[in-house]
């Protein structure tokens, strides 16, 4: 349970929701994140997935933002259960 | 005078807010020495007049970003007394982020609470009394779009106030205060401390004391309290606050969902979004070329009557020359606007519908193949009505690197001027569905060019990071605005040169170099086998595409191009004219904005992707004929 506890966004299936941790980026990847109000302790819900890695639908304070896969495995969550 | 600028993030409306304020009489310049747009207009506050700035939209004032670095710059510039932040109310809590950011500047400032309407629909109620309460400033609520709520603004203006900060938590407050106070007296310390502790630099014309030797302490002591780089502490208190002061103003009822909202169950689906996107995409182009067409021959023939006309009249080397500067002037009208106007007008009109940034989303993972992310989608898109504003669209890129692979592989994308000759020879006298490959043909190569590209530009393009907008209704004002705005680089960059050049190229007709540039050229038109009259369209064609089917019909001396040229050679000649040299126009726009040195190896790099795949069509079509006919 413990083990489990944290995961990457781009991990999550569509329609599961949780509270982003950290971001294992630069400085410039976490400057454009935070853009978009992505920042640790902001909740964050997976809307939906483009198909072949393309990217991740996301929302966060009621705002929809598309990731790169690349860019969502950057983003640690802890899923809510 | 009064000078208000208008400050938001993407898609809060602010445009269109500032259209209705000051009208069409917006005067549009960049920030000095970049490509950072601002428009200003005039208007009435109160009575007295206005200078109100359009400034671009922006989710944060950090200096990263050279748009909200400059931005950040001009309102602590002492240039803006009033900031007018416009928020899309229906996306309060997130548009807050940026309006605390902008509450510590210390300049007085109105909250426009705009698409009230679509808060509304989304079941958000928003006490406007208590937020001005809470921020010390007026608020006011707005629907630009139909004009509601400006007067309300326009006399909010005229009582903006400094406002209040809201405090941070106790422990980032301390270190604040502590750096505040070293600081000494100065108007916007507080802005000034947040700076320094994140390790920004200071905007221009702030000065304080040299940089205090606790600044370094204070910093160690926020990052040993908190194990996260300072910027990051300020953006995730930030994001807390914006949280917290949307739960206090207002209550979100929950909603049914309306069709808009389901739209994007089938426009993203994984599956049906693709068909559906590639209906759309086909609409356009279909609408375009029959609007084009329709204006092309309106247009047309009355301009070359009268270029025949002035050549007619002045007689000798003068006349020709004359006749060439307006055959350039012409060609802007005749040919270039007829299918830029209608291709940038159905264009705008998707994007401010805001199905844009979905084929983004939708083709992102396609364009990571060709290492650059689906916000490169645009340029791409445009590139297909003409290569100027689609060179002009790579700024939407953070990237430079992204911007470079993007405008060179772009540029390679047939305009309409090429599809001229596509359809003109090809699809004439060789048949549609070869011409039609050709465009498959021209996708293969760009994707293959953007695979080289990548292995020769070393370096990690940043992922897809992209804000999908909710639908939107657009008014026309905007639309226009838009293809105004991109038209002007068009009219402003590629038409000049486009004049200045075909006069050039009409003296060199004059002066009897017409063997000499064939005799040129015979390195490019002898192995691609084409007849050695061909060079001197082919130059021309770096005026304009189109230009060199036409100056085709002159050096072969007829019209009829499948009784003096093969098949083959009328695939190879197309395929040659599609690739290499953008055309003088999009040169100049490359020139601007990436400089000569990127611009002369984007050109030569084409001219190189053009022999290459002139040849490959030419022993391909060889080796097709000698089986079939076997």
């Amino acid at each position: 349970m413990f083990l489990n506890s944290f995961a990457d966004l781009g991990s999550l299936p569509p329609g599961s929701k949780g509270v982003v941790v950290r971001i294992n980026g630069g400085r410039g990847l976490v400057a454009r994140l935070s853009r978009m109000g992505i920042v640790p302790g902001a909740e964050v819900k997976v809307v939906s997935k483009a198909p072949v890695g393309g990217p991740i639908l996301v929302e966060v304070n009621g705002a929809q933002v598309a990731l790169g896969r690349g860019v969502a495995r950057k983003v640690v969550v802890r899923p809510h259960a | 005078m009064l000078r208000v600028a208008l400050v938001g993030q993407p898609n809060s409306g602010k445009s269109t807010l500032f259209n209705s304020i000051v009208g069409y009489r917006a005067v549009s310049s960049n920030f000095p020495g970049t490509t950072v747009e601002i428009l200003k207009g005039r208007a009435l506050v109160g009575g007295r007049p206005a200078e109100v700035v359009d400034l671009p939209g922006i989710y944060s004032l950090r200096a990263e970003d050279p748009a909200e670095r400059l931005t950040r710059d001009y309102l602590l510039s002492g240039e803006v007394d009033v900031i007018v932040n416009v928020v899309d109310a229906s996306l309060l809590a997130r548009s807050l982020e940026l309006t605390l950011e902008l509450v510590e500047l210390g300049i007085p400032m109105v909250l426009c609470l705009n698409m009230m309407d679509e808060a509304r629909r989304k079941g958000i109620e928003i006490d406007m009394e208590r937020l001005s309460e809470i921020l010390g400033i007026p608020v006011v609520g707005t629907v630009a779009v139909r004009g509601l709520g400006l007067n309300e603004l326009l006399s909010a203006i005229g009582k903006a106030k400094i406002p209040k900060p809201m405090g941070f938590s106790a422990d980032v407050e301390r270190v604040l205060g502590e750096l505040e106070e070293r600081i000494g007296p100065h108007p916007r310390a507080r802005y000034i401390a947040e700076l320094l502790l994140v390790g920004e630099p200071l905007p221009p014309g702030v000065e304080i004391q040299e940089p205090d030797p606790g600044l370094e302490e204070l910093r160690r002591k926020l990052v040993e309290d908190r194990g996260e780089d300072p910027a990051l502490v300020f953006s995730s208190e930030r994001h807390a606050l914006a949280l917290r002061l949307f739960e206090q103003v207002a209550r979100v009822r929950h909603a049914k969902p309306s069709f808009r909202d389901r739209l994007d169950a089938v426009l993203m689906h994984r599956l049906f979004g693709y068909p559906v996107m590639l209906g759309v995409l086909f609409l356009l182009f279909y609408l375009v070329f029959e609007v084009g067409g329709m204006l092309e021959g309106y247009l047309l023939p009355p301009l070359e009557a009268l270029t025949e006309a002035v050549e007619g009249a002045i007689p000798g080397p003068f006349g020709k020359v004359l006749g060439g500067a307006l055959q350039g002037f012409w060609a802007g009208i005749g040919i270039v606007l007829p299918y830029l106007l209608p291709f940038l007008f159905f264009l705008a009109f998707l994007e401010d519908v805001g199905y844009l940034p979905r084929i983004g989303f939708l083709l992102d993972g396609l364009m990571h193949r060709i290492g650059l992310h689906g916000k490169s989608v645009i340029p791409f898109l445009l590139g297909y009505g003409c290569s100027v504003p689609a060179v002009l669209a790579t700024r939407i890129l953070e990237d430079e690197r992204d911007r470079l692979i993007t405008a060179a592989l772009a540029v390679m994308v047939p305009c309409a001027a090429r599809t001229v000759v596509i359809f003109g020879l090809v699809g004439r006298y060789v048949g549609p569905l070869i011409a039609f490959s050709l465009y498959l043909l021209n996708v293969v190569v760009v994707a293959a060019a953007g695979a080289l590209l990548r292995k020769l530009l070393p370096g990690v393009g940043p992922g897809l990071i992209m804000e999908i907008p909710p639908y939107r209704i657009p008014t026309m004002r905007t639309i226009l605005l838009k293809v105004w705005l991109r038209l002007r680089g068009f009219v402003t960059v590629a038409w000049p040169t486009l004049i200045v050049a075909s006069a050039f190229f009409s003296l060199i007709d004059v002066l009897g170099w017409t063997r000499f540039l064939n005799t040129l050229l015979l390195p490019v038109t002898w192995p691609l086998g084409l007849p050695e009259a061909v060079g001197v369209p082919l130059v021309f064609g770096i005026l304009r595409k189109e230009l060199s089917l036409i100056m085709l019909g002159q050096a072969l001396g007829t019209v009829d191009f499948g009784a003096v040229l093969t098949g083959i050679q009328m695939v190879v000649f197309t395929v040659f004219v599609i690739f290499y040299v953008p055309c003088i126009a999009t040169v100049a726009a490359l020139w601007k904005d990436f400089g000569a040195r990127r611009t002369l190896l984007v050109s030569l790099g084409t001219v190189g992707v053009a022999m290459a795949i002139g040849l490959l069509v030419r022993l391909f079509a060889l080796l097709w004929t000698a089986v079939a006919g076997a």
